[in-house]
Protein backbone atom coordinates (compact mmCIF):
# COMPACT_ATOMS: atom_id res chain seq x y z
CA UNK A 1 0.00 0.00 0.00
CA UNK A 2 1.03 3.53 -0.68
CA UNK A 3 2.68 5.13 2.39
CA UNK A 4 0.47 8.19 2.18
CA UNK A 5 -2.77 6.20 2.09
CA UNK A 6 -1.52 3.87 4.79
CA UNK A 7 -0.83 6.75 7.17
CA UNK A 8 -4.19 8.42 6.51
CA UNK A 9 -5.89 5.09 7.19
CA UNK A 10 -3.92 4.60 10.40
CA UNK A 11 -4.65 8.09 11.72
CA UNK A 12 -8.37 7.81 10.93
CA UNK A 13 -8.54 4.39 12.60
CA UNK A 14 -6.78 5.55 15.74
CA UNK A 15 -8.94 8.67 16.05
CA UNK A 16 -12.12 6.59 15.73
CA UNK A 17 -10.79 4.17 18.37
CA UNK A 18 -9.95 7.13 20.60
CA UNK A 19 -13.35 8.78 20.24
CA UNK A 20 -15.62 5.73 20.33
CA UNK A 21 -13.74 3.26 22.52
CA UNK A 22 -11.15 4.86 24.77
CA UNK A 23 -13.11 8.03 25.61
CA UNK A 24 -16.02 5.85 26.65
CA UNK A 25 -13.97 3.99 29.25
CA UNK A 26 -14.54 5.52 32.66
CA UNK A 27 -11.46 4.25 34.48
CA UNK A 28 -11.12 7.07 36.93
CA UNK A 29 -11.99 10.74 36.87
CA UNK A 30 -8.35 11.71 36.35
CA UNK A 31 -7.50 9.21 33.65
CA UNK A 32 -8.37 9.13 29.97
CA UNK A 33 -6.47 6.42 28.09
CA UNK A 34 -4.91 8.22 25.11
CA UNK A 35 -3.67 6.29 22.11
CA UNK A 36 -4.56 8.44 19.10
CA UNK A 37 -1.09 9.99 18.70
CA UNK A 38 0.62 6.63 18.08
CA UNK A 39 0.48 6.96 14.24
CA UNK A 40 2.61 10.14 14.60
CA UNK A 41 5.25 8.09 16.41
CA UNK A 42 5.06 5.49 13.63
CA UNK A 43 5.67 7.88 10.72
CA UNK A 44 8.67 7.16 8.54
CA UNK A 45 12.16 8.25 9.65
CA UNK A 46 12.69 10.14 6.41
CA UNK A 47 9.61 12.37 6.52
CA UNK A 48 10.40 16.14 6.17
CA UNK A 49 10.12 17.99 9.47
CA UNK A 50 7.62 20.58 8.25
CA UNK A 51 5.41 17.79 6.89
CA UNK A 52 5.63 16.00 10.22
CA UNK A 53 4.43 19.13 12.01
CA UNK A 54 1.46 19.55 9.66
CA UNK A 55 0.45 15.89 10.06
CA UNK A 56 0.57 16.34 13.83
CA UNK A 57 -1.53 19.49 13.61
CA UNK A 58 -4.21 17.88 11.42
CA UNK A 59 -4.36 14.73 13.60
CA UNK A 60 -4.78 16.76 16.77
CA UNK A 61 -7.35 19.11 15.25
CA UNK A 62 -9.46 16.22 13.94
CA UNK A 63 -9.68 14.76 17.43
CA UNK A 64 -10.36 18.24 18.81
CA UNK A 65 -13.47 18.64 16.71
CA UNK A 66 -14.84 15.39 18.08
CA UNK A 67 -14.11 16.42 21.65
CA UNK A 68 -15.14 20.08 21.29
CA UNK A 69 -11.77 21.42 22.38
CA UNK A 70 -10.39 23.21 19.27
CA UNK A 71 -6.61 23.58 19.49
CA UNK A 72 -5.95 21.57 22.65
CA UNK A 73 -4.82 18.25 21.19
CA UNK A 74 -3.50 20.00 18.09
CA UNK A 75 -1.04 21.96 20.23
CA UNK A 76 0.14 18.81 22.03
CA UNK A 77 0.55 16.87 18.76
CA UNK A 78 2.51 19.68 17.12
CA UNK A 79 4.82 19.67 20.14
CA UNK A 80 5.59 15.94 19.92
CA UNK A 81 5.94 16.15 16.14
CA UNK A 82 8.55 18.87 16.67
CA UNK A 83 10.47 17.00 19.36
CA UNK A 84 10.35 13.60 17.63
CA UNK A 85 13.41 14.01 15.33
CA UNK A 86 15.58 15.14 18.28
CA UNK A 87 14.58 12.14 20.39
CA UNK A 88 15.25 9.76 17.50
CA UNK A 89 18.58 11.49 16.93
CA UNK A 90 19.62 10.92 20.55
CA UNK A 91 18.42 7.33 20.82
CA UNK A 92 19.77 5.92 17.57
CA UNK A 93 23.27 5.78 16.09
CA UNK A 94 24.33 8.99 14.40
CA UNK A 95 25.16 7.30 11.13
CA UNK A 96 21.84 7.25 9.31
CA UNK A 97 22.88 4.22 7.25
CA UNK A 98 22.30 2.25 10.43
CA UNK A 99 18.54 2.54 9.90
CA UNK A 100 17.60 -0.74 8.35
CA UNK A 101 13.90 -0.13 8.63
CA UNK A 102 11.75 2.72 7.42
CA UNK A 103 9.79 3.57 10.55
CA UNK A 104 10.30 3.47 14.34
CA UNK A 105 9.34 0.15 15.89
CA UNK A 106 10.70 -2.19 18.57
CA UNK A 107 12.42 -4.20 15.86
CA UNK A 108 13.95 -1.23 14.10
CA UNK A 109 15.29 0.46 17.26
CA UNK A 110 15.53 -2.37 19.83
CA UNK A 111 13.03 -2.55 22.65
CA UNK A 112 14.75 -0.32 25.23
CA UNK A 113 15.42 2.70 22.99
CA UNK A 114 11.95 2.34 21.48
CA UNK A 115 10.22 2.32 24.88
CA UNK A 116 12.28 5.33 25.98
CA UNK A 117 11.37 7.11 22.73
CA UNK A 118 7.66 6.41 23.26
CA UNK A 119 7.87 7.32 26.94
CA UNK A 120 9.51 10.73 26.38
CA UNK A 121 6.99 11.73 23.72
CA UNK A 122 4.04 10.39 25.72
CA UNK A 123 5.12 12.31 28.80
CA UNK A 124 5.57 15.51 26.76
CA UNK A 125 2.21 15.07 25.05
CA UNK A 126 0.28 14.46 28.26
CA UNK A 127 2.22 17.02 30.24
CA UNK A 128 1.48 19.76 27.72
CA UNK A 129 -2.12 18.66 27.22
CA UNK A 130 -2.95 18.55 30.91
CA UNK A 131 -1.03 21.78 31.48
CA UNK A 132 -3.19 23.59 28.89
CA UNK A 133 -6.35 21.99 30.23
CA UNK A 134 -5.59 23.01 33.80
CA UNK A 135 -4.29 26.51 33.01
CA UNK A 136 -7.76 27.89 33.41
CA UNK A 137 -8.68 25.50 36.16
CA UNK A 138 -7.09 23.20 38.72
CA UNK A 139 -4.43 22.55 41.32
CA UNK A 140 -0.78 21.52 41.09
CA UNK A 141 -1.16 18.16 42.82
CA UNK A 142 -4.05 17.24 40.53
CA UNK A 143 -1.87 18.18 37.56
CA UNK A 144 0.95 15.82 38.63
CA UNK A 145 -1.42 12.93 39.37
CA UNK A 146 -3.21 13.33 36.06
CA UNK A 147 0.02 13.43 34.02
CA UNK A 148 1.42 10.38 35.82
CA UNK A 149 -1.82 8.42 35.55
CA UNK A 150 -2.51 9.11 31.87
CA UNK A 151 1.14 8.48 30.94
CA UNK A 152 1.18 5.12 32.72
CA UNK A 153 -2.04 3.94 31.09
CA UNK A 154 -0.93 5.17 27.63
CA UNK A 155 2.42 3.36 27.92
CA UNK A 156 0.58 0.18 28.88
CA UNK A 157 -1.72 0.53 25.86
CA UNK A 158 1.09 1.28 23.42
CA UNK A 159 3.22 -1.65 24.57
CA UNK A 160 0.17 -3.92 24.33
CA UNK A 161 -0.49 -2.68 20.80
CA UNK A 162 3.14 -3.31 19.82
CA UNK A 163 3.05 -6.86 21.21
CA UNK A 164 -0.35 -7.80 19.80
CA UNK A 165 -0.07 -6.21 16.37
CA UNK A 166 3.54 -6.29 15.22
CA UNK A 167 3.78 -4.28 12.01
CA UNK A 168 5.20 -5.88 8.92
CA UNK A 169 8.24 -3.75 8.31
CA UNK A 170 9.89 -3.20 5.00
CA UNK A 171 13.62 -2.83 4.73
CA UNK A 172 14.94 0.44 3.48
CA UNK A 173 16.56 -0.15 0.12
CA UNK A 174 19.27 1.91 -1.46
CA UNK A 175 18.11 1.47 -5.00
CA UNK A 176 14.68 3.03 -5.42
CA UNK A 177 13.27 5.89 -3.46
CA UNK B 1 19.04 40.18 3.22
CA UNK B 2 20.85 36.99 2.37
CA UNK B 3 21.32 36.31 6.04
CA UNK B 4 17.60 36.60 6.63
CA UNK B 5 16.92 34.00 3.96
CA UNK B 6 19.62 31.75 5.39
CA UNK B 7 18.07 32.15 8.82
CA UNK B 8 14.59 31.33 7.50
CA UNK B 9 15.94 28.27 5.70
CA UNK B 10 17.92 27.03 8.61
CA UNK B 11 15.14 27.39 11.19
CA UNK B 12 12.28 26.55 8.86
CA UNK B 13 11.04 23.62 10.98
CA UNK B 14 11.22 25.70 14.13
CA UNK B 15 9.28 28.56 12.55
CA UNK B 16 6.59 26.17 11.29
CA UNK B 17 6.42 24.75 14.82
CA UNK B 18 5.94 28.18 16.37
CA UNK B 19 3.33 29.08 13.75
CA UNK B 20 1.28 25.93 14.34
CA UNK B 21 1.52 26.33 18.12
CA UNK B 22 0.23 29.89 17.86
CA UNK B 23 -2.65 28.76 15.62
CA UNK B 24 -3.58 25.95 18.05
CA UNK B 25 -3.42 28.16 21.10
CA UNK B 26 -5.39 30.85 19.31
CA UNK B 27 -8.12 28.27 18.55
CA UNK B 28 -8.02 27.13 22.16
CA UNK B 29 -8.20 30.50 23.86
CA UNK B 30 -10.54 32.21 21.41
CA UNK B 31 -12.94 29.35 22.15
CA UNK B 32 -14.62 31.41 24.79
CA UNK B 33 -17.66 31.03 26.95
CA UNK B 34 -19.96 31.39 24.00
CA UNK B 35 -18.15 28.77 21.97
CA UNK B 36 -18.08 30.40 18.59
CA UNK B 37 -14.97 28.58 17.46
CA UNK B 38 -13.64 28.72 13.94
CA UNK B 39 -15.20 26.23 11.50
CA UNK B 40 -17.19 24.73 14.33
CA UNK B 41 -20.45 24.77 12.41
CA UNK B 42 -19.10 22.60 9.59
CA UNK B 43 -17.15 20.33 11.91
CA UNK B 44 -20.24 19.89 14.05
CA UNK B 45 -22.22 18.72 11.03
CA UNK B 46 -19.51 16.18 10.04
CA UNK B 47 -18.82 14.76 13.51
CA UNK B 48 -22.60 14.73 14.06
CA UNK B 49 -23.16 12.39 11.12
CA UNK B 50 -20.44 9.98 12.31
CA UNK B 51 -21.72 10.11 15.89
CA UNK B 52 -25.27 9.36 14.70
CA UNK B 53 -24.02 6.20 12.97
CA UNK B 54 -22.17 5.05 16.06
CA UNK B 55 -25.14 5.77 18.26
CA UNK B 56 -27.43 3.39 16.38
CA UNK B 57 -25.12 0.61 17.58
CA UNK B 58 -24.74 1.88 21.14
CA UNK B 59 -28.49 2.43 21.59
CA UNK B 60 -29.13 -1.26 21.22
CA UNK B 61 -27.27 -2.15 24.40
CA UNK B 62 -29.17 0.15 26.73
CA UNK B 63 -32.71 -0.27 25.45
CA UNK B 64 -33.94 -2.02 28.54
CA UNK B 65 -32.70 0.60 30.98
CA UNK B 66 -34.12 3.35 28.79
CA UNK B 67 -37.52 1.67 28.53
CA UNK B 68 -37.75 1.48 32.27
CA UNK B 69 -37.00 5.18 32.58
CA UNK B 70 -39.53 6.17 29.92
CA UNK B 71 -42.16 4.07 31.56
CA UNK B 72 -41.49 5.66 34.94
CA UNK B 73 -41.61 9.15 33.52
CA UNK B 74 -44.82 8.47 31.59
CA UNK B 75 -46.30 7.26 34.80
CA UNK B 76 -45.45 10.47 36.60
CA UNK B 77 -46.87 12.51 33.71
CA UNK B 78 -50.16 10.66 33.91
CA UNK B 79 -50.34 11.46 37.58
CA UNK B 80 -49.74 15.08 36.83
CA UNK B 81 -52.58 15.16 34.30
CA UNK B 82 -55.12 13.70 36.66
CA UNK B 83 -54.15 16.12 39.38
CA UNK B 84 -54.49 19.06 37.04
CA UNK B 85 -57.89 17.97 35.92
CA UNK B 86 -59.22 17.90 39.44
CA UNK B 87 -57.91 21.26 40.51
CA UNK B 88 -58.33 23.08 37.29
CA UNK B 89 -58.11 26.68 38.40
CA UNK B 90 -55.40 26.55 41.06
CA UNK B 91 -51.78 27.54 40.74
CA UNK B 92 -50.71 23.90 40.38
CA UNK B 93 -50.84 24.46 36.65
CA UNK B 94 -47.83 26.74 36.74
CA UNK B 95 -45.83 23.63 37.42
CA UNK B 96 -47.06 22.10 34.21
CA UNK B 97 -45.66 24.80 31.93
CA UNK B 98 -48.60 27.17 32.11
CA UNK B 99 -48.69 30.54 33.82
CA UNK B 100 -51.90 32.46 34.43
CA UNK B 101 -51.76 35.79 32.60
CA UNK B 102 -53.48 39.00 33.61
CA UNK B 103 -56.55 38.49 31.47
CA UNK B 104 -57.30 35.18 33.07
CA UNK B 105 -56.33 33.17 30.00
CA UNK B 106 -53.65 30.54 30.31
CA UNK B 107 -50.81 30.67 27.86
CA UNK B 108 -48.03 28.30 27.12
CA UNK B 109 -44.65 29.34 28.47
CA UNK B 110 -42.50 26.24 27.89
CA UNK B 111 -42.39 23.94 24.92
CA UNK B 112 -40.70 20.52 25.02
CA UNK B 113 -39.09 18.69 22.11
CA UNK B 114 -37.69 15.17 22.38
CA UNK B 115 -34.14 14.43 21.17
CA UNK B 116 -31.60 11.62 21.28
CA UNK B 117 -28.09 11.94 22.67
CA UNK B 118 -25.54 10.92 20.05
CA UNK B 119 -22.30 11.79 21.79
CA UNK B 120 -21.51 12.38 25.44
CA UNK B 121 -18.41 12.52 27.63
CA UNK B 122 -17.96 12.66 31.40
CA UNK B 123 -14.18 12.31 31.68
CA UNK B 124 -13.15 15.80 30.58
CA UNK B 125 -13.13 19.03 32.55
CA UNK B 126 -15.43 20.44 29.90
CA UNK B 127 -18.06 17.90 29.01
CA UNK B 128 -20.42 18.32 26.10
CA UNK B 129 -23.39 16.39 24.82
CA UNK B 130 -24.36 16.24 21.18
CA UNK B 131 -28.02 15.69 20.26
CA UNK B 132 -29.67 14.84 16.95
CA UNK B 133 -31.74 17.98 16.54
CA UNK B 134 -30.61 21.32 15.20
CA UNK B 135 -31.87 24.67 14.00
CA UNK B 136 -33.92 23.00 11.21
CA UNK B 137 -35.81 21.13 13.93
CA UNK B 138 -36.42 24.21 16.04
CA UNK B 139 -33.49 24.15 18.45
CA UNK B 140 -31.96 27.49 19.42
CA UNK B 141 -29.11 28.53 21.70
CA UNK B 142 -29.77 28.70 25.45
CA UNK B 143 -32.57 26.16 25.53
CA UNK B 144 -32.60 23.91 28.60
CA UNK B 145 -32.11 20.16 28.31
CA UNK B 146 -33.56 17.57 30.72
CA UNK B 147 -33.14 13.81 30.69
CA UNK B 148 -35.98 11.38 30.05
CA UNK B 149 -36.61 10.95 33.78
CA UNK B 150 -37.00 14.69 34.27
CA UNK B 151 -33.70 15.76 35.73
CA UNK B 152 -31.63 18.73 34.53
CA UNK B 153 -28.83 17.90 32.08
CA UNK B 154 -27.52 21.12 30.56
CA UNK B 155 -28.03 24.08 28.23
CA UNK B 156 -27.77 24.25 24.42
CA UNK B 157 -24.78 26.38 23.45
CA UNK B 158 -24.26 25.78 19.74
CA UNK B 159 -26.53 24.72 16.91
CA UNK B 160 -25.93 23.51 13.37
CA UNK B 161 -28.61 22.58 10.83
CA UNK B 162 -29.29 19.08 12.18
CA UNK B 163 -27.31 18.76 15.43
CA UNK B 164 -26.80 20.74 18.62
CA UNK B 165 -24.11 20.86 21.27
CA UNK B 166 -25.23 20.95 24.87
CA UNK B 167 -23.01 22.21 27.67
CA UNK B 168 -23.45 19.52 30.27
CA UNK B 169 -23.88 20.41 33.96
CA UNK B 170 -20.52 18.62 34.18
CA UNK B 171 -18.66 21.55 32.63
CA UNK B 172 -16.50 23.78 34.78
CA UNK B 173 -18.05 26.89 33.26
CA UNK B 174 -21.65 25.75 33.66
CA UNK B 175 -23.81 27.69 36.13
CA UNK B 176 -27.47 26.90 36.69
CA UNK B 177 -29.78 28.65 39.11
CA UNK B 178 -31.33 26.25 41.62
CA UNK B 179 -33.50 26.19 44.71
CA UNK B 180 -34.04 23.95 47.71
CA UNK B 181 -37.29 22.05 47.38
CA UNK B 182 -38.12 22.34 51.06
CA UNK B 183 -37.51 26.03 51.75
CA UNK B 184 -37.19 27.59 48.30
CA UNK B 185 -33.81 29.18 49.08
CA UNK B 186 -31.91 30.01 45.92
CA UNK B 187 -28.34 29.14 44.96
CA UNK B 188 -26.15 28.38 41.96
CA UNK B 189 -25.20 24.90 40.82
CA UNK B 190 -21.69 24.58 39.42
CA UNK B 191 -19.16 21.81 38.89
CA UNK B 192 -15.66 21.69 40.34
CA UNK B 193 -14.36 19.40 37.59
CA UNK B 194 -13.49 16.59 39.96
CA UNK B 195 -16.08 13.85 40.27
CA UNK B 196 -18.77 13.45 37.57
CA UNK B 197 -21.17 11.99 40.13
CA UNK B 198 -21.30 15.15 42.25
CA UNK B 199 -22.16 18.81 41.62
CA UNK B 200 -21.56 21.80 43.89
CA UNK B 201 -24.28 24.26 44.90
CA UNK B 202 -22.95 27.60 46.09
CA UNK B 203 -24.32 30.77 47.66
CA UNK B 204 -27.06 29.13 49.71
CA UNK B 205 -27.90 31.53 52.60
CA UNK B 206 -26.97 30.52 56.12
CA UNK B 207 -30.58 30.85 57.23
CA UNK B 208 -31.62 27.92 55.02
CA UNK B 209 -32.37 24.73 56.91
CA UNK B 210 -30.28 22.26 54.91
CA UNK B 211 -30.15 18.53 55.64
CA UNK B 212 -28.48 15.63 53.88
CA UNK B 213 -31.01 14.08 51.50
CA UNK B 214 -32.79 17.32 50.61
CA UNK B 215 -33.87 17.64 46.98
CA UNK B 216 -32.50 20.46 44.82
CA UNK B 217 -34.72 21.63 41.95
CA UNK B 218 -34.33 24.06 39.06
CA UNK B 219 -35.27 27.48 40.34
CA UNK B 220 -38.27 29.64 39.44
CA UNK B 221 -35.95 32.54 38.54
CA UNK B 222 -34.05 30.84 35.72
CA UNK B 223 -34.45 32.04 32.14
CA UNK B 224 -33.83 28.66 30.52
CA UNK B 225 -35.05 26.00 32.96
CA UNK B 226 -38.69 25.72 33.98
CA UNK B 227 -39.01 25.47 37.76
CA UNK B 228 -39.28 22.15 39.54
CA UNK B 229 -37.03 19.81 37.58
CA UNK B 230 -34.71 17.73 39.72
CA UNK B 231 -30.98 18.63 39.76
CA UNK B 232 -29.68 16.55 42.64
CA UNK B 233 -29.81 15.39 46.23
CA UNK B 234 -27.73 16.96 49.01
CA UNK B 235 -25.06 14.48 50.07
CA UNK B 236 -22.86 16.79 52.12
CA UNK B 237 -22.78 20.46 53.12
CA UNK B 238 -20.43 22.83 54.84
CA UNK B 239 -20.50 26.45 55.91
CA UNK B 240 -18.03 28.70 54.12
CA UNK B 241 -16.74 30.97 56.90
CA UNK B 242 -15.51 33.77 54.64
CA UNK B 243 -18.79 34.32 52.81
CA UNK B 244 -21.11 33.02 55.53
CA UNK B 245 -22.95 30.92 52.95
CA UNK B 246 -23.50 27.20 52.62
CA UNK B 247 -21.71 25.19 49.97
CA UNK B 248 -23.61 21.97 49.21
CA UNK B 249 -22.37 18.80 47.55
CA UNK B 250 -25.07 17.28 45.35
CA UNK B 251 -25.45 13.79 43.98
CA UNK B 252 -26.62 14.36 40.39
CA UNK B 253 -30.19 13.32 39.64
CA UNK B 254 -29.43 12.61 35.98
CA UNK B 255 -27.13 9.67 35.30
CA UNK B 256 -24.61 11.26 32.95
CA UNK B 257 -22.94 7.92 32.25
CA UNK B 258 -25.85 6.54 30.23
CA UNK B 259 -27.84 9.51 28.91
CA UNK B 260 -29.92 8.60 25.88
CA UNK B 261 -33.30 10.27 25.48
CA UNK B 262 -33.56 13.93 26.44
CA UNK B 263 -36.13 16.73 26.17
CA UNK B 264 -35.12 20.17 24.94
CA UNK B 265 -37.17 22.89 26.60
CA UNK B 266 -37.83 26.20 24.93
CA UNK B 267 -38.82 29.17 27.06
CA UNK B 268 -41.13 31.03 24.70
CA UNK B 269 -40.58 34.26 26.66
CA UNK B 270 -36.79 33.94 26.68
CA UNK B 271 -36.03 36.77 24.23
CA UNK B 272 -38.42 39.16 25.95
CA UNK B 273 -37.06 38.38 29.41
CA UNK B 274 -33.43 38.76 28.37
CA UNK B 275 -34.18 41.98 26.52
CA UNK B 276 -35.98 43.43 29.54
CA UNK B 277 -33.03 42.45 31.71
CA UNK B 278 -30.54 44.18 29.42
CA UNK B 279 -32.70 47.28 29.01
CA UNK B 280 -32.99 47.60 32.77
CA UNK B 281 -29.24 47.38 33.18
CA UNK B 282 -28.70 50.02 30.51
CA UNK B 283 -31.30 52.29 32.10
CA UNK B 284 -29.66 52.06 35.51
CA UNK B 285 -26.27 52.79 33.99
CA UNK B 286 -27.72 55.89 32.30
CA UNK B 287 -29.18 57.11 35.57
CA UNK B 288 -25.82 56.67 37.28
CA UNK B 289 -24.07 58.67 34.58
CA UNK B 290 -26.41 61.67 34.59
CA UNK B 291 -25.61 63.90 37.62
CA UNK B 292 -28.55 64.93 39.73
Amino acid sequence: MNDFLKNIFRIALFILIQVYVLNKIHLHRFIIPYLYYLPILWLSFSIPRAGLLFIGFVTGLTLDYFMMTPGLHAAACVLIAFVRPFVIGILTPKDSSEFNYREPSPRAMQWTPYVIYVFILTLLHHGYLVFLEWLSFGSFLGFIIKVAGTTAISMLLIITVELLFPRKLRFRTNTAA
Amino acid sequence: MRNIFLFLRRYRAFLVFIFLQVVSLWFLFSYNRFHRAKFLGIANEVTGRINAQYNTVEDFFSLKEENRKVHRYNDSLLNLLRRNFMMRDTSVETGNGLLPSDTGNKYRRYFLRPATVIYNTVTSQKNFIQINRGSSQGIKDNMAVISSDGSAVGVVINVSANFSQVMSLLHVQSTVSASLKKTGDLGTVEWDGKDPRYLIMKRVPKSADVKVGDAILTSPVSFNFPPGYMIGIVSDFKLDNTSGMYSLKLKTAANFYNLQQVHVIENLDYDEQVKLNQDTKRKIDDIKKTPR
